[in-house]
């Protein structure tokens, strides 16, 4: 049974007009960043748009237009054309760099008379698309295979290859966060979480050299913490028998409180033997009653642990057989290295502009740091220094609740979904937000390593804009339509 | 179309994940924004140029208006550390005429953070301090060759007079404790050294001006920041008025030339002290600029310690100076009346001891006794008071409320001077005694000097003229003070308060008149000069050191005193050797603005006769 055709009228009755009004509350707040973070103190009249926030005014309205359009457009039309856009996106993608001009070492613009576009952000949409195509298909169990899961790898990976062409690290690492979605959809969590774990593992532990906790570096004693905590929680999932988890957890506090108060008192310790020893016996315990049961499923934290600690020491191990260059340019993108003059300036000046801000903010157009040029990219990638310095720490956290608000609706609508297709579809479009919200954000406040994506709704440039604008309103039409699809 | 119920619970982890990521970024944002302040300095430094704006220091001027301090320019050589790029060093020490090795010592103190806890690459830095105008107009020239250089103009102090250089202290560049010490002060400041200088710093510094400039990524200055709404105008220090007579302080050196002593002279009514001469000095031009670590150092170096103010610090047996207090002390505690006689055969005899004195007629009373000096009255009022037992109860209450009368004369304590060094002297207590010979284990005798200024007692030469100047006035003083008003304000109150020792005022006239006695036939006959009743008491303090030290006391004219004097000179002998002339010149030079011509051998004499401080070879 196909669904029932709607008209126009019952779009605007369907919509969800809370995800709108966050869209233009974010929308507004960006354009208003734009013009505090390109003011100049010489010339400018309150109010009077310049260069870039009256560009930003424009792609905003366009933008909305881009935005009815979407909804005037049958819901169908986007399922049955995913693959025809899909295709027809990566093709751009893959003309892009032969056509497109050098700037800044990358060829990711396409000029189009006045205006130049980004086609990586209109991937986005168009992958997301494909995806749900695929995973929505009569019949494909994404777990079934591993052909299958394959076959939804490549689609997400098709654009990244393209994208890595252009020289565009940033944009290609972005459709990175659809795994989180083929998690959702089934694929094993042990992947996304080893992945995941392994990226934390790497730069905690040559982030966070600095300063010892009982003679461990504090990057590594908290891993080690993590890994901890990693064996109970996945005692927790993998096992019902209550009690290994009770002892495991039992003998962490026990030693913990032990080592902890000992070292509060001052006593000098081999914290890494010791705390190594901890979790070696945990896991030789959980081994032990792993064998004992014949149970293959704890093996999983006894895996994890050893994993864990072997990467953390092989990280280590592989770094210092790198070349001082080479060391030297993962320190910089990891922001271990004050190269205040080359990459880490721009952390440094980021993290000096929201620093400053304090609690309430130097106040609208006050903000000295970026008026006077000191972060680079500010309207664009570094656009929440603005808001930091200027509106302080309840700006910038009220920036963090919007996000919030916005990726949990959107969560909320993937789960109301009645079609695998819309599930899908709202999935990409929440992984997407939460991956460019950890990273720009983090990146700016100094705790990323510096990649160059955008704050959605709010960098200045009309290709994201659009690009995130066209992502959204597919998701409102396509929910919208929900109530007419019948569920079988 | 199936759902699977156990997959949706995945949502929780994407939903947790998310969580816990907001969190670390609020957690990051409240460390980042709330937690640590340095970030908002750093902005600051980033944004603003502060340029500082120098006020001109505080002029002195003395009691007639003569101006005596004043200002000059000079030149620094400042830097912004982040701002220097490579440059051509030798060209640079050849320009400032300074050499390698000085610069990179320069480079080095700077950046060191013990010796300067305010280096910071974002703010200016002092790198040479008071370059000549030549030296400026030199560099001024090549500045464009040195990016991150620039030149702050600051001021120098002159002198129209090299004399005072004790009372007016000097300025110095402030060091890391003052820094710490002060919040107004950035290293490469100066501050008040010594003297007046150092005491009326916060009057005559003023208050530091402001520019703030807008200054870009690129260093490019942008603008005055609001349009200079937030720059602060510096304010000029004040000037000061001194009570100081710069030309008799002067003079008060010239006599005291080749010797070691002090000069003080107060205008009994108002406190203020008129000169207030260490020997020997120095010259205040000495201590400015570059060369004043050179001579600095030799100053503090010199054996016979031109730095150390002996007006206000140096402790002397007060001598015979001593005699008036004991007598105002008997005379209010009834010991003796002013028509009480004492016998002295050549010196006070009694239980064995003896204390010498000259050939005198015997048995004499309070005046002829202060006229002639005479150890012995003094000796035995003092015995006669410890003794009275009936009265006081004991010898140690008794002397108790003797020290309680001499505290009050402002011996023993500070006299609360307006210079930042001042002694106390030393007058002992009870518990001084007692703890030297024993609790019962003394009596008058034992102590009986200290009745002629002699054992324990020490008095600095501004609580010997102090005394003059309470004498003068009959009964009471003003704590003496040597700035007279800060730019148009009279000084403080607490300052002009008179202060009216435990003595009763009607006991002062019989010493007055004592005094009086001793100039015109006594100890003191060659403190008297023309058309001028000078009253006066000589002074010869033994001591173990070396020769007895000349102290003399006096105050003119007699009635309506215009100035108390006390001179002390190291190792000079007889008080009518040196202080008797010293003091009566000074005097005779305040009063009468010029030395009759039967006083100029005296003068002379005093102004060319040294007192050798050779230790002596045994």
């Amino acid at each position: 049974m196909s669904p029932r055709r709607i008209d126009a009228v019952s779009v605007f009755s369907n919509i969800d007009w809370f995800t709108v009004f966050l869209y233009v509350i974010m929308v507004a707040a960006g354009v208003i960043s734009i013009y505090a973070a390109s003011y100049d103190f010489d010339d400018a009249a309150i109010l009077d748009f310049n260069e870039f926030s009256g560009k930003q005014a424009r792609w905003i309205a366009l933008g909305f237009f881009i935005g009815f359009v979407i909804l005037l457009i049958d819901t169908r039309m986007y399922e049955t054309y995913a693959y025809p856009i899909y295709i027809l996106v990566l093709v751009v993608l893959f003309i892009t760099p032969f056509i497109a001009p050098n700037i800044k070492g990358s060829h990711s613009w396409l000029k189009f008379g006045p205006v130049s576009l980004q086609p990586a952000e209109f991937a986005k949409f168009a992958t997301a698309l494909a995806l749900a195509k695929l995973l929505s298909a009569y019949n494909f169990v994404l777990t079934a295979s591993w052909k299958n899961l394959m076959k939804a790898v490549g689609i997400i990976m098709a654009p990244v290859v393209l994208i890595l062409l252009q020289k565009e690290t940033g944009s290609a690492l972005t459709f990175m966060a659809l795994f989180f979605v083929l998690y959702r959809e089934g694929m094993n969590g042990l992947i996304l979480f080893g992945a995941l774990f392994a990226v934390i593992i790497f730069v905690v532990t040559l982030k966070f050299t600095g300063s010892a906790v009982m003679g461990i570096p504090v990057g590594q004693f908290w891993i080690l913490i993590t890994i901890m905590a990693v064996i109970v929680i996945m005692l927790f999932i993998y096992n019902r028998r209550f009690s290994i988890v009770r002892n495991v957890l039992a003998w962490f506090a026990g030693t913990g409180l032990i080592l902890g108060i000992l070292s509060l008192c001052g006593v000098e310790l081999p914290g890494m033997a010791l705390m190594l020893t901890v979790i070696a016996v945990a896991v030789g315990y959980i081994l032990f009653e792993a064998l004992r049961a014949h149970s293959n499923r704890l093996l999983v934290p006894v895996l994890t642990a050893v994993f864990g600690v072997v990467f953390m020491f092989s990280v280590n191990l592989a770094f210092n057989f790198l070349q001082p260059h080479q060391q030297q340019r993962i320190n910089v993108v990891l922001g271990v290295e004050e190269d205040l003059r080359g990459a880490g300036y721009n952390v440094n000046q980021s993290k000096i502009a929201i620093g400053s801000g304090g609690l309430t903010g130097k106040g609208f157009l006050n903000g000295t740091q970026t008026k006077l040029k000191y972060v680079p990219e500010q309207h664009t990638d570094f656009i929440f220094c603005t808001i930091g310095e200027e509106e302080g720490f309840w700006g910038s956290m009220l920036v963090v609740a919007l996000f919030l608000a916005l990726i949990l609706r959107v969560v909320h609508i993937a789960e109301r979904q009645p079609t695998t297709f819309g599930r899908v579809y709202a999935y990409c479009v929440a992984s997407y937000l939460i991956f460019h919200f950890a990273i720009n954000i983090g990146m700016v406040i100094g705790l990323c390593p510096v990649i160059g994506i955008p704050l959605p709704f709010f960098s200045y440039g009309g290709s994201s804009l659009w690009g995130f604008t066209i992502l959204l309103f597919i998701l409102l039409r396509i929910d919208a339509s929900r109530k007419s699809v019948m569920s079988y | 179309m199936r759902k699977d119920y156990n997959l949706e619970k995945r949502k929780y982890v994407i939903v947790g994940f998310l969580l816990v990521i907001a969190a670390i970024y609020g957690w990051r944002l409240f460390d980042l924004q709330i937690n640590d302040d340095r970030y908002k300095e750093r902005a600051d430094t980033n944004a603003f140029l502060k340029k500082t704006q120098y006020p001109s220091r505080g002029l002195m001027y003395d009691r007639n208006g003569e101006l005596v301090v004043y200002n000059q320019p000079a030149y620094d050589v400042m830097l912004i550390p982040r701002d220097v790029t490579e440059f051509d060093t030798a060209d640079f020490c050849s320009t400032l005429n300074i050499t390698r090795e000085e610069l990179d010592k320069r480079f080095a103190d700077m950046k060191d953070k013990r010796k300067n806890p305010g280096y910071s690459s974002y703010s200016p830095q002092a790198l040479l301090t008071h370059l000549s105008a030549k030296e400026y107009g030199r560099f001024q020239e090549k500045l464009y060759r040195y990016p991150g250089f620039f030149i702050q103009k600051r001021v120098l102090r002159q002198y129209n007079y090299q004399a005072a250089a004790n009372v007016l202290g000097n300025i110095r560049e402030v060091n890391a404790k003052d820094v710490e010490r002060d919040p107004y002060y950035q290293a490469g400041d100066y501050t008040g050294d010594l003297g007046i200088e150092h005491s009326y710093e916060q009057y005559l510094r003023g208050h530091k001006g402001v520019e703030i400039l807008i200054r870009d990524v690129h260093g490019r200055i942008q603008g005055r920041y609001e349009n200079g709404a937030q720059d602060v105008q510096a304010v000029s220090g004040r000037d000061l008025r001194l009570s100081l007579d710069i030309k008799l302080q002067a003079y008060a050196e010239s006599l005291m030339v080749g010797k070691r002593g002090a000069v003080v002279a107060i205008e009994p009514s108002t406190g203020e002290i008129l000169c207030l001469v260490s020997a020997p000095t120095y010259k205040p031009s000495m201590l400015v600029g570059r060369e004043r670590g050179k001579n600095y150092h030799a100053l503090v170096n010199d054996p016979s310690k031109p730095l150390f103010d002996r007006a206000l610090l140096g402790s002397y047996p007060p001598g015979s100076t001593f005699k008036p207090t004991q007598g105002l002390i008997f005379l209010q505690e009834h010991i003796i009346t002013p028509g009480t006689t004492y016998p002295c055969h050549r010196g006070y005899v009694n239980a064995g001891l003896r204390v010498g004195c000259h050939g005198h007629a015997s048995p004499l009373s309070l005046k002829p006794a202060l006229e002639t000096s005479c150890n012995a009255y003094f000796c035995w009022g003092l015995k006669n008071m410890l003794d009275r037992t009936s009265k006081y109860g004991s010898t140690g209450n008794a002397f108790e409320v003797w020290k309680k009368h001499l505290v009050s004369m402002g011996y023993g304590y500070k006299l609360g001077v307006d210079l930042p060094n001042e002694g106390r002297g030393f007058i002992p207590n009870e518990k001084f005694y007692n703890k030297r010979y024993g609790e019962g284990h003394w009596s008058a005798n034992t102590i009986i000097s200290v009745s002629i200024g002699q054992g324990e007692i020490l008095a600095t030469p501004m609580q010997i003229a102090n005394l003059a100047a309470t004498i003068a006035n009959r009964g009471w003083f003003i704590t003496p003070h040597v700035v007279k008003a800060i730019a148009d304000t009279i000084m403080p109150g607490d300052l002009l308060k008179r202060r009216v020792p435990t003595i009763d005022p009607s006991y002062y006239t019989t010493i007055a008149e004592g005094m009086r006695m001793a100039v015109t036939g006594g100890t003191c006959r060659r403190a008297a000069f023309t058309d001028v009743e000078v009253a006066g008491k000589t002074g010869t303090a033994q001591n173990p050191h070396g020769r007895d030290h000349s102290a003399f006391m006096g105050f003119a004219p007699y009635n309506n005193p215009k100035i108390a004097v006390a001179v002390y000179v190291e190792n000079a002998g007889f008080g009518a050797a040196f202080g008797v002339p010293i003091g009566s010149l000074v005097m005779e030079k305040y009063l009468n603005g010029e030395i009759s011509p039967a006083r100029k051998g005296m003068e002379q004499s005093m102004m060319t006769t040294s007192v050798s401080y050779e230790p002596k070879k045994d």
